[in-house]
């Protein structure tokens, strides 16, 4: 096993990749080392992240990392999911990442971020 | 003896283990390694003759010089280029397109043109788009089609008497193609532009000859063909060097100087201001020396003996797509692939658990991964030192990758 069972499994059978109907905010981005590009759809209803989605053609790392971050996300105050960090996503991949496959873990962040900011909800 | 087991003893880092495996190096089109050879020259340079070159009135500033020219005329000779002045020594083959698009740059107008290909390395395209951005000039792509070809008829009507440059990869990075660079010379001279070749992936697995080619620039790395990183050379046929202006301005470039003007050097200095890069130079001309001895039409035949096991291998996996020509006679030492169902870096990843580099990603050359519609490839490339046996455990470890995620 390479990464970890988590990963592995989140990249086999992702439980929130695809679009989601009559979003509020969209974002993507582009992870400059692979070209990977991650898109993040969310829902949002009284400050909190009603529910989220994902779409992106990437690794194995970024999948699984992009798929546990919309789950952590989901139903949280949107000033918790902004305050997510990279350990946040780390601990729970269970897996050493090395430093050069680090941007694979961050970019989907990076991406929920940039949603939350496009649509103003970061303020 | 096969032409890698002659060669394997000359590389120390072939002794290295990876992840406890023995290091499987198929890497080298990003990077070579480095022969004993190349290391000791740049080693005996450093402990016996460092000083700084063309101006030092002393007896190592003096064996400084002698040496780096020394490897201008093995360079020239290597490349079949026709006088010394033609070979303008970089920092490598980004350095030098650059050079020639700064160089150029000065003389181009609004409404110009510059043709590339859609198989550039970014290092042959964003020079061009920053000079036609800077210049209102208008940069054209020629298609890829097929396998990895380019499409010449539709290269031919681009041309015109607006184009001013045709800048174009001699092997491509990725697909490998060889491509017909004499015939695009000739069709863009008789439209009148000058022709820029990227030679970064030919030189080192080639034999080439720049006069028969019919480039007016040709631009190559030292770092891909066992030399040091940090030096490569800039081939200007003598009649458009001399027609242009320096690109940067420096010492070692002029003759006389006062405070409101100057009288530009002879080239090939003109062209090189500042110190030069010594040391990478030196190794240069040692791994000319290097590929020289051993005769480039072997090291190509050897290559492409490689390059045929790899096709063989690959397309014998049903989960594996092999990108560019699958005909090894007409394409270089690089085959860019991918797993199905894997990305190529997680691929990369695992290959690395067994020990074998190989480069994973766009490669630099995201309008080509665009036009094949794949976010990236994995690219096993080869050289003097790499083995059947090296390609079959590739292989091997290729048809059990998907157990390992």
């Amino acid at each position: 096993m390479l990464y970890s069972s988590v990963i592995s499994e989140r990249f086999r059978h992702p439980r929130f990749f695809g679009d989601l109907a009559d979003a509020d905010a969209v974002f993507e981005d582009v992870n400059p080392l692979c070209g990977d590009r991650v898109r993040i759809q969310l829902k949002l209803a009284n400050g909190s992240v009603a529910d989220a989605r994902f779409k992106g053609d990437s690794c194995a790392i970024c999948m699984a990392s992009a798929d546990l971050l919309v789950e952590i996300a989901r139903g949280r105050a949107i000033g918790e999911v902004l305050a997510l960090a990279p350990d946040d996503l780390l601990t729970r991949l269970e897996a050493k990442i090395r430093p050069s496959r680090i941007t694979c873990v961050t970019l989907p962040l990076q991406v929920l971020k940039g949603a939350l900011t496009a649509v103003g909800a970061a303020r | 003896m096969t032409l890698a087991e002659r060669c394997r003893p000359d590389f120390a880092i072939l002794n290295r283990r990876v992840n406890g495996k023995p290091l499987v190096y198929l890497d080298s089109a990003a990077s070579s390694q480095k022969p004993r050879q190349v290391i000791e020259a740049v080693r005996r340079y450093y402990e016996t003759t460092h000083a700084n070159v063309h101006r030092s009135i002393h007896t190592l500033g003096e064996e400084a010089t002698a040496l780096l020219e020394s490897v201008r005329d093995r360079v020239r000779q290597f490349i079949g280029a026709a006088q010394r002045e033609e070979i303008v020594f970089t920092r490598g083959t980004t350095d030098a397109i650059n050079l020639v698009a700064q160089a150029i740059g000065r003389t181009v107008k609004a409404g110009d043109e510059v043709i590339v290909t859609e198989m550039e390395h970014h290092s042959n395209l964003i020079p061009w788009q920053m000079l036609c951005r800077d210049r209102g000039a208008v940069l054209k792509a020629v298609p890829v089609i097929g396998e990895g070809f380019l499409d010449l008829e539709a290269f031919t009507r681009l041309l015109s008497r607006r184009t001013r440059v045709v800048a174009v990869a001699h092997v491509s990075n990725v697909l490998g193609t060889i491509n017909p660079v004499r015939e695009i010379a000739e069709r863009a001279h008789a439209a009148g532009a000058l022709v820029l070749v990227d030679g970064a992936q030919a030189v080192p697995n080639l034999p080439v000859n720049v006069q028969s080619l019919g480039a007016d620039f040709y631009a190559f790395s030292g770092h891909k063909m066992l030399g040091p990183t940090g030096g490569g050379v800039l081939y200007g046929r003598r009649a458009v060097l001399d027609s242009l202006e320096p690109a940067w301005g420096g010492g070692e470039m002029i003759k006389e100087v006062w405070i409101d003007h100057a009288q530009w050097n002879d080239l090939p200095w003109r062209f090189e201001p500042g110190t030069p890069p010594i040391a990478p130079i030196v190794g240069l001309g040692a791994a000319v020396e290097y590929l020289s001895a051993i005769g480039m039409e072997a090291v190509a035949a050897h290559e492409r003996a490689l390059c045929r096991l790899t096709l063989e291998l690959l397309a014998k996996n049903g989960d594996t797509t092999i990108y560019g020509p699958r005909n090894p006679e007409i394409k270089g030492a690089v085959v860019a692939f991918n797993v199905r169902g894997l990305h190529p870096h997680d691929v990369a990843h695992l290959l690395d658990q067994e020990g074998i580099a190989v480069r994973a990603g766009h490669h630099c050359a995201m309008p080509l991964m665009r036009r094949l519609g794949v976010v990236g490839t994995v690219r096993a490339s080869f050289s003097v030192h790499t083995t059947p046996a090296e390609i079959e455990h590739l292989a091997r470890s290729l048809s059990n990758l998907d157990l390992m995620i």
